[in-house]
């Protein structure tokens, strides 16, 4: 499975990249476990990653919450809390 | 009907007025929110993410149109660079009365506080650093119940 991931704000700052395609192994199968999982590609993906608390994240642009599945998900967008208004 | 803008360019209020007062309703209630000049900020750069903003934001809209019977509801919301004092924000609901119209403009300043993917960063003096999301924003969310 192949999956667009987008980072913004200090997650891609941190990261590098606004986004990349990713395939994560068949049991990485949440947004939690594909952040524990994106954790280990660099340095920054680390550093970004560190505090999984501080991060939000949608999937084909609906905001999930941290169990939410990733199975067949086309984008995943990984994000600290919105700051709009 | 409704008006969703995520740009660039600066929000020309009357025009937005004009068209949220076309319909002939008989209320239009409205909020502008400006980059504060406070604390020595010297600009304000917004980030969102294309697409899912636009989204949101229709949602939005939407559910404010359904829950306050509106005739229309608009949501212009700038990104990219801007200096205090300008406008960031502007959203209007309009409707055959004030109640509804009232409402419906806090509630959707406070949900889109929460509910579009929009992240400020400002510059101090020539350093930048990403405004931390505040907690009372989440309860002033809360308070129209459900959401995402």
């Amino acid at each position: 499975m192949t999956v667009r991931v987008l980072y913004f704000a200090w997650v891609r700052e941190a990261i590098g990249v606004g986004e990349e395609e990713v395939a994560p192994p068949a049991g990485v199968d949440t947004v939690a476990a594909l952040v524990g999982w994106l954790a280990g590609r660099s340095e920054g993906h680390a550093a970004a990653f560190a505090e999984p608390a501080r991060l939000r994240a949608a999937v084909d642009q609906d905001f999930v919450g941290r169990d939410a599945s990733i199975v067949g998900a086309r984008e995943i967008a990984i994000f600290p809390p919105v700051t709009g208004g | 009907m409704i008006r969703v803008v995520v740009g660039r360019d600066p929000i020309d209020l009357a025009a937005e007025m004009a068209l949220a007062e076309r319909d002939r309703v008989g209320a239009v209630a409205t909020f502008t929110g400006l980059v504060r000049a406070d604390d020595g900020v010297g600009t304000l750069e917004l980030e969102h993410y294309p697409g899912a903003t636009e989204r949101a934001l229709e949602r939005l809209a939407g559910e404010a149109i359904a829950r306050w019977s509106l005739d229309a509801a608009t949501v212009i919301h700038r990104v990219g660079p801007m200096a205090p004092g300008e406008r960031i924000v502007f959203v209007a609901a309009a409707a055959a009365h004030r109640a509804a119209a009232l409402e419906a403009c806090a509630f959707l300043i406070d949900r889109l506080k929460t509910d579009a993917p929009f992240w400020k960063r400002d510059t101090r003096a020539g350093e930048g650093r990403w405004v931390e999301a505040k907690s009372g924003d989440d309860v002033a969310a809360a308070r129209w119940g459900g959401g995402r």
